[in-house]
């Protein structure tokens, strides 16, 4: 049979039009839209706590729809709401080298009880000035932020505990200890440069934390961690990579061996030498800065010692796992059981198995030690390798079904692979360049599952273009089924790292709509328009303000003069949800405030110039919002207008002389 | 002639001073507000001696049109209708005792009455509250009155007004009704006695 040339050019062209490389549209199933639609007035089914890298600061979305609910002060001053501006909230961003308003922001850990999200608290790391954070998710609030001595970037943190007994801080620079100086070349490094692993202590009732002890290890660069669960509970796995203890070209010089490690801590071993009282205690300096609830304000203590625990002594507190080729992400199955390591310059996955590694230790298979610490036999820890996976794996998570989903940042996709078999069952592309990737709950013993969120580090062309820096990028996927299936786009802030997310009923109906303002012990508080009051000592003036709808009080203030430190101590008098008071004065060159109800917070304002100051309420609060405003008179330096203040014209604000 | 009472008109005696008594443990009155920026909804409940529920957030919003502040110490009913309502369950005690069917007309006549009065003096606190504004009011809306439902639905500028019993006002509604049925009861019972 005979077919003419027109007919094999048709078939020919459908073959090419078939060949056509994958588009994002053939990527999107038919019902993503339905599936991540959340109709007007519905809510959310989860939150997803996404890290802000350079942004500081924690993002808050909804998912399915992937819309931005609120972004979270943490580590940046955030002049829209007064957060490091404040009187009140200055001492949060306190360090041991001064007030730091900006950090690098990469990874956070929702507490857990039993190896399950609670919804209590989220931890967040600071990358560039170490240290940890604590937010509360009742009022969504930074309450507490921990310095890490002996620390040079804290990167591998901040990974919980199942019970959240404690939060990791690992070092990702190693640095000489006690902030020393030192030469920098390699044999100086050798010598004197250290990475350290912090466990910060949590209290469980108030989630306080402390330094507990520190781990001081040889010098390397500790990258992931995660603490191990079930039968594993009681130890910690930190990824490193620079085992080859380069000070300089790291690029080249920490990718020359074929194998770094896998750092298992006994954390439960090390509680005990403490208890011995084996820890050395060693001088220091960093700040402790909590947040008080009663009083609305912030203090700073300084701590000065520090326990550390030596390794090379104390011979059963860790080990070492070989682990191919300088691993980032070190992640724990529900079970407890398996421990991934991703080398991100491997071609393969490696996973280890618990039971294989306490055999090892127990057979003391070891094929020699590191810096004094001994290096277990790869093969006898090894539960196997995932072939073939994709290029530059990165970080696994998990869905509690026995199946891992690794991202791959050189080929860009996600890859889900069966723990037990190590088989690859399938794999989407990724747009573009993920980094991180978080299945809700996909760290804890109970995975959530049905969504996997891709944190990308390339947007290129997803959204409108906005100049040369385009806006950060996140996917969702759904793993419900076989395939993962590509649901949604969204943007976010900063550049995303790590993410959390909880079923949205572990928090919402815990929110705090207001603080009672019975209970607000600020020193400065107006409990109602009788209290507020202006006061002068020497050149500080302060002004117990009050504000509810629609006015401030006192809203006409005379008798400053230029160069007073005025403190307006505002106090929101309304005790209803969703009615904030702003404050804000002509040129203040700080920030505003934003007062939730009950509270009460602090600006502080030194005039330059004589002339009358308008203020006036920044958050629309009501049909009279408008006229929430007033004058302060400032005076020359010397003047002897009196001081004093009303509104309108009632007795309990009526002018009052100075002194 | 016989003037006891029967054993219905007995037991409704015990029953409506039950009735009663709830009024201390569950509110009598309540007066729900909705508007679209209150997607939750604002609740006032009366009870026989006290005013609770969102009180501050009406206080709050009132301010804007002028309408009085609404604290307890102001309503001098708070005192007196716990002391009305005692007495009449201690006089409905006494009925019991004396047995007679004329006590029991004027004890269920007095029920009626105290109704009647707090009802009346709820519509006139009402009127007050709607109609005596401040003349300073930043809001001020020509020929409006804010008078609340005395009973039932109505609608003021962005709000919506529901007025209703609340359980304790049940239980009053429920004493009045079973006091009536029972006089009616005794009534027919004493005229075919007479017959």
């Amino acid at each position: 049979m005979k077919l003419s040339p027109l007919l094999l050019a048709a078939a020919a062209a459908l073959t090419v039009q078939s060949c056509k490389m994958k588009s994002t549209e053939s990527a999107v199933g038919g019902d993503a839209a339905a599936r991540t639609y959340v109709a007007p007035g519905k809510y959310d089914e989860l939150y997803n706590f996404v890290s802000g890298g350079f942004s500081g600061q924690v993002a808050v979305y909804g998912l399915p729809s992937g819309r931005l609910l609120k972004v979270l002060p943490v580590f940046s001053v955030n002049p829209e709401n007064g957060y490091g501006y404040s009187e009140e909230t200055k001492p949060m961003l306190n360090t041991s080298h001064g007030f730091v308003p900006w950090d690098d922001q990469h990874h956070l850990a929702l507490s857990q009880t039993n190896g399950e999200h609670d919804g209590r608290w989220l931890f967040a790391n600071a990358n560039n000035s170490p240290r940890v954070a604590r937010i509360d998710l009742k009022a969504f609030k930074t309450m507490e932020i921990i310095e890490l001595p002996n620390s040079g970037g804290n990167h591998s943190s901040p990974f919980l505990t199942e019970n959240t007994e404690y939060v990791i801080a690992g070092t990702r620079f190693s640095v000489p200890v006690g902030n020393a100086e030192s030469p920098l070349d390699n044999a100086s490094y050798k010598k004197n440069f250290k990475s350290t692993a912090s466990f910060i202590g949590i209290d469980k009732n108030s989630g306080h934390m402390n330094v507990a002890f520190q781990i001081i290890l040889p010098g390397m660069d500790l990258d992931l961690s995660r603490a191990g669960k079930g039968p594993s509970h009681g130890w910690f796995f930190f990824s490193t990579y620079n085992t080859e203890q380069a000070s300089t070209l790291l690029e080249v010089n920490a990718s020359q061996k074929d194998k770094d490690f896998i750092v298992a801590v006994n954390w439960k071993k090390a509680e005990e030498y403490v208890k011995a009282g084996k820890a050395k205690k060693m001088a220091t300096e960093y700040y402790h800065n909590t947040f008080n609830e009663e009083n609305h304000t912030a203090t700073s203590e300084i701590i000065k010692e520090v326990l550390t625990l030596d390794p090379e002594e104390l011979k059963d507190l860790v080990y070492l796992i070989p682990c191919p080729k300088s691993p980032h992400g070190c992640d724990v199955d529900p079970s407890g059981e398996y421990i991934v390591g991703s080398g991100k310059l491997a071609a393969l996955i490696p996973v280890f198995a618990f039971q294989k590694f306490v055999k090892a230790i127990e057979d003391k298979a070891f094929e020699g030690e590191y810096n004094g610490i001994p290096v277990i036999k790869y093969e006898a820890a090894l539960h196997g390798e995932v072939q073939k996976p994709g290029l530059g794996p990165l970080h696994t998570e998990f869905d509690g079904k026995g199946n891992a989903y690794t991202s791959f940042f050189v080929s860009s996709e996600i890859v889900k692979w069966s723990i037990k078999d190590l088989k690859v069952l399938d794999r989407v592309p990724t747009y573009y360049s993920i980094g991180h990737l978080m299945v809700p709950g996909g760290d804890t013993k109970k995975p959530y599952g049905k969504y996997v969120v891709a944190y990308n580090k390339i947007t290129k062309d997803r959204y409108l273009p906005t100049g040369p820096e385009l806006a950060q990028s996140a996917q969702l996927y759904s793993i419900e089924g076989d395939k993962m299936q590509l649901l949604l786009d969204f943007p976010t802030i900063g550049e995303p790292h790590y993410a959390q997310a909880i079923p949205a009923e572990k928090i919402k109906d815990q929110s705090v709509k207001f603080f009672d303002i019975a209970k607000n012990k600020h020193p400065y508080v107006a409990a109602g328009e009788k209290a507020t009051k202006v006061e002068r000592k020497g050149n500080q003036v302060h002004v117990y303000m009050t504000a509810i709808r629609s006015h401030l009080t006192p809203d006409n203030i005379e008798g400053v003069q230029v160069g007073d430190e005025v403190y307006f101590h505002i106090t929101n008098l309304e005790q209803d949800w969703d009615i904030p008071h702003g404050f804000a004065i002509k040129h203040a060159a700080t920030a505003e405030l934003l007062v939730m109800p009950g509270e009460t917070s602090t600006l502080k304002f030194i005039p330059t110039q004589p002339g009358v100051y308008p203020f006036y309420c920044t958050d629309f609060c009501s049909a009279l919002h408008q006229e929430m405003q007033g004058y302060m008179r400032v005076s020359p330096k010397g003047s002897n207008v009196p001081l004093k203040w009303h509104t309108g014209g009632t007795d309990s604000t009526a002018a009052v002389a100075a002194k | 002639m016989n003037r006891k009472l029967s054993a219905f008109g007995k037991v409704s005696i015990i029953l409506a001073i039950g009735c009663i008594v709830m009024l201390w443990i569950v509110p009598m009155w309540r007066i729900d507000l909705a508007a679209p920026q209150y997607p939750e909804g604002i609740s006032m409940q009366i009870w026989i001696n006290d005013v609770k529920g969102d009180v501050e957030i009406i206080n709050g919003l009132n301010h804007y049109i002028g309408m009085k502040t609404i604290h307890k110490n102001d309503f001098k009913e708070f005192v007196y209708m716990p002391v009305a309502l005692g007495a009449f369950c201690l006089l409905g005690l006494l009925v019991l005792v004396l047995n007679r069917r004329a006590w029991f007309y004027a004890w269920t006549g007095l029920l009626l009455l105290i109704a009647a009065v707090s009802m009346y003096d709820f519509w006139k606190w009402e009127y007050d509250y709607g109609h005596n504004l401040d003349p300073t009011a930043p809001i001020k809306v020509p020929g409006m009155a804010y008078q609340p439902p005395l009973i039932g639905y109505k609608k003021m500028l962005n709000f919506e007004a529901l007025s209703q019993p609340d359980i304790g006002g049940w239980f009053f509604i429920a004493a009045a009704l079973l006091l009536t049925s029972a006089a009616f009861y005794e009534w027919r019972r004493a005229k075919k006695q007479r017959l």
